[in-house]
C-alpha cells in the first residue's frame, strides 16, 4: 500500500485538537460496552478530517466527546491545548437537519448564537451567512416549510454565523437524497475553502469521506479502534475517475473489511 | 369520491346549519308531542332569553362568570406554567412532588367547595379558588412532559452555543415545550368553564351557574334555566375557538398536525 500512515498532522499544519488515549465505557442495567478504544489522533488547525466505520462503531460517541457532551472514561481530548470539559461556541456540532429550531424562522436560528451582538452587526453577520448557503428569500420562512437540504444549509449556517474555529460534523446528509448529498458536499468545500475551518465529518460513505477529507481516520467495529489514517492525496476539486482516487478508495473498502468483489 | 371528504365553502355553512336546524325542530316536536308542561321549547327559550336580556341582568352575569375564570385560571397559568417547566427541567423535584400531584389531580374541584367555603367564606373568592383548582394541574402536568420531551439535540444545540441554564430554559425548552403547553392551557380553560357554573351554583349569587339555579328555585322558570344552559355552551364553545387561533402562531405551528 502506498498510503501513508501517520497519527501525526501534516506538520505544516499547527495542532487544533488532540485526542490522546482516549477509551470510552458505557454503562447500562449494570453491563459495560467498551465504546471507544484507545484512540489517539490529531488534527490540524484547517484540516478536513473525516472519521469513518460502520454504523454503531463508535465515531458519533468520539465526535460527542470532541464537543464536550460527554466526557472520556480515560485519556484527555485537547483543543489548542486546552481539555476540553464542557460544549463551547467555539466548536459547534452540526447534528443532521434535526438539529434546527423549529420554533425560529431561518433569521432566527442563524442569529441564535448571535444575541451578544450589536444589532446592526448582527443583522450584518445573518444576512451574509443567509447568502453564503443560498436561503436568500426565505429569510422569514419556518424550518417546517423547507426542504431537508435547505434546513441542512441552515444548521451550518447557524453553526458558522458564531464563528467557530471547528465544526464537527454528525453524518449531516444522511439524511438527504443522493443528489442532494452531492450538491451538499460541494457546498461544505466550498464554505471550508472560504473560511478554513477545522472541520471533523463523522460518515459511514467511503466515497463521501473520500471525495471531501484530507485525511480519512478508518475505524473498527466495537470497541472502536483506529484501523488506519489515510492520505487523500488529491487535489480539489476532486476527479473522481483518477486513477489516484479510485486506488485510495479501493484501498479503504479493503480495509474496512467489506467484500469490495463479490 | 363522495361529498363529504372535502366540503368546500357553501356545505361547511350548509350541512352544520341543517344539522341544527333539525335538532332544534327535533326539540320542539317533542316537546308539543310529550304535552309537557314544564320543559320549554325553542320558542319559550328565546322569550325567556329576550326577557333577560330586557332586564339586563344577562350582562351581568356573563361578565361575573367570565371575571372569575380570568382570576381563577390566570393564576392557574401564572403559577402553573413556570412551575411545571422547572419541574421538568429537575427532574429530582419532580420525583418529589409527584406523589402529591398524582393524588391530588384526579379529585373533581366540587369535592373542594365546602374546603372552599371554609377557607374564602361564600363569595367570589371561593369560587376562584376551586377554578384555580381544577385548571392548575392539567397546566403543571403538560409544562412538565412538554419540557422533558423536549429532543435531546435541542438542549445539546442551546448548550453548544453556549446558553446559561436560565438561558437554555427560556431560549430553547420553553418554545420546544410550548405546543404541548398550549394543549394543557386549552384542557385547563374547559375545565375552569365547567367548574365556574358548579361553583357559582353553590359558592355565590350571581353568574351564569347562579342563573341556572336561580331560575328553577324561583319559580321554576325552565324557559330561563334552558336559556342559561344554552348560553354557557355557547360561550365555551368561544374561548376554546378563540383559544385554538393560537395554535395558529406561526412559532408554534410546528407543534400542531393541520389538516391539509
Amino acid at each position: 500500500m502506498s498510503q501513508t500512515q501517520s497519527v501525526i498532522a501534516p506538520t505544516a499544519l499547527k495542532t487544533k485538537l488532540s485526542v490522546d488515549r482516549v477509551s470510552m465505557v458505557f454503562e447500562r442495567d449494570g453491563k459495560q460496552t467498551d465504546v471507544l478504544d484507545d484512540i489517539d489522533l490529531e488534527v490540524g488547525d484547517g484540516e478536513f478530517v473525516c472519521l469513518l466505520g460502520p454504523s454503531g462503531c463508535g465515531k458519533t460517541t468520539l465526535l460527542n466527546a470532541m464537543a464536550g457532551f460527554l466526557s472520556p472514561t480515560s485519556g484527555e481530548i485537547r483543543v489548542d491545548g486546552e481539555i476540553v470539559r464542557k460544549p463551547d461556541p467555539r466548536r459547534i456540532f452540526v447534528f443532521q437537519e434535526r438539529g434546527v429550531f423549529p420554533w425560529l424562522t431561518v433569521e432566527g436560528n442563524i442569529g441564535f448564537g448571535l444575541s451578544k451582538l450589536p444589532r446592526a452587526e448582527r443583522e450584518k453577520r445573518i444576512a451574509h451567512y443567509v447568502k453564503m448557503v443560498g436561503l436568500q428569500g426565505f429569510e422569514k420562512t419556518y424550518p417546517q416549510e423547507l426542504s431537508g437540504g435547505m434546513k441542512q444549509r441552515l444548521e451550518v449556517a447557524r453553526a458558522l454565523a458564531v464563528n467557530p474555529d471547528m465544526l464537527l460534523l454528525d453524518e449531516p446528509f444522511g439524511a438527504l437524497d443522493s443528489i442532494t448529498r452531492l450538491i451538499m458536499r460541494g457546498e461544505l468545500l466550498r464554505i471550508w475553502e472560504a473560511e478554513r475551518k477545522t472541520i471533523i465529518f463523522v460518515t459511514h460513505d467511503i466515497d463521501e469521506a473520500v471525495q471531501l477529507a484530507d485525511r480519512v481516520v478508518v475505524m473498527s467495529a466495537r470497541p472502536a479502534t483506529i484501523q488506519q489514517i489515510v492520505n487523500i492525496d488529491v487535489p480539489h476539486p476532486r476527479d473522481i475517475s483518477s486513477q489516484r482516487y479510485l486506488q485510495l478508495r479501493d484501498g479503504i473498502f479493503q480495509q474496512i473489511g467489506l467484500a469490495h468483489k463479490l | 369520491m363522495n361529498g363529504f371528504s372535502q366540503p368546500g365553502r357553501v356545505e361547511r355553512v350548509f350541512w352544520p346549519i341543517l344539522a341544527t336546524a333539525l335538532l332544534l325542530a327535533l326539540w320542539c316536536y317533542s316537546v308539543r308531542w310529550s304535552g309537557t308542561r314544564v320543559f320549554p321549547s325553542p320558542v319559550e327559550v328565546e322569550r325567556g332569553l329576550a326577557e333577560l336580556l330586557r332586564h339586563h341582568v344577562l350582562w351581568g352575569d356573563i361578565v361575573d362568570s367570565l371575571r372569575r375564570v380570568a382570576y381563577g385560571y390566570g393564576a392557574a397559568v401564572a403559577i402553573g406554567v413556570p412551575l411545571g417547566l422547572t419541574l421538568g427541567w429537575y427532574p429530582a423535584a419532580n420525583q418529589v412532588v409527584n406523589p402529591v400531584m398524582q393524588i391530588l389531580r384526579p379529585i373533581s374541584p366540587i369535592a373542594w367547595i365546602p374546603v372552599a367555603i371554609i377557607f374564602f367564606g361564600v363569595g367570589d373568592d371561593a369560587a376562584v379558588f376551586l377554578i384555580f383548582l381544577g385548571s392548575f394541574f392539567p397546566i403543571v402536568v403538560a409544562a412538565i412532559n412538554g419540557v422533558s420531551s423536549v429532543p435531546a439535540v435541542y438542549r445539546h444545540a442551546g448548550r453548544n452555543f453556549g446558553l446559561t441554564p436560565p438561558q437554555l430554559l427560556a431560549k430553547v425548552l420553553f418554545p420546544a415545550a410550548l405546543p404541548q403547553i398550549l394543549v394543557g392551557l386549552r384542557i385547563a380553560l374547559g375545565i375552569a368553564w365547567l367548574v365556574v357554573v358548579a361553583a357559582e351554583m353553590i359558592a355565590v349569587d350571581s353568574g351564569l351557574g347562579y342563573l341556572v339555579i336561580d331560575s328553577r328555585n324561583s319559580g321554576k322558570r325552565y324557559d330561563l334555566v334552558v336559556a342559561a344552559i344554552l348560553l354557557i355552551g355557547v360561550i365555551g364553545l368561544v374561548l376554546d375557538v378563540l383559544f385554538r387561533r393560537l395554535e395558529k402562531l406561526r412559532s408554534v405551528r410546528w407543534g400542531f398536525r393541520f389538516e391539509s
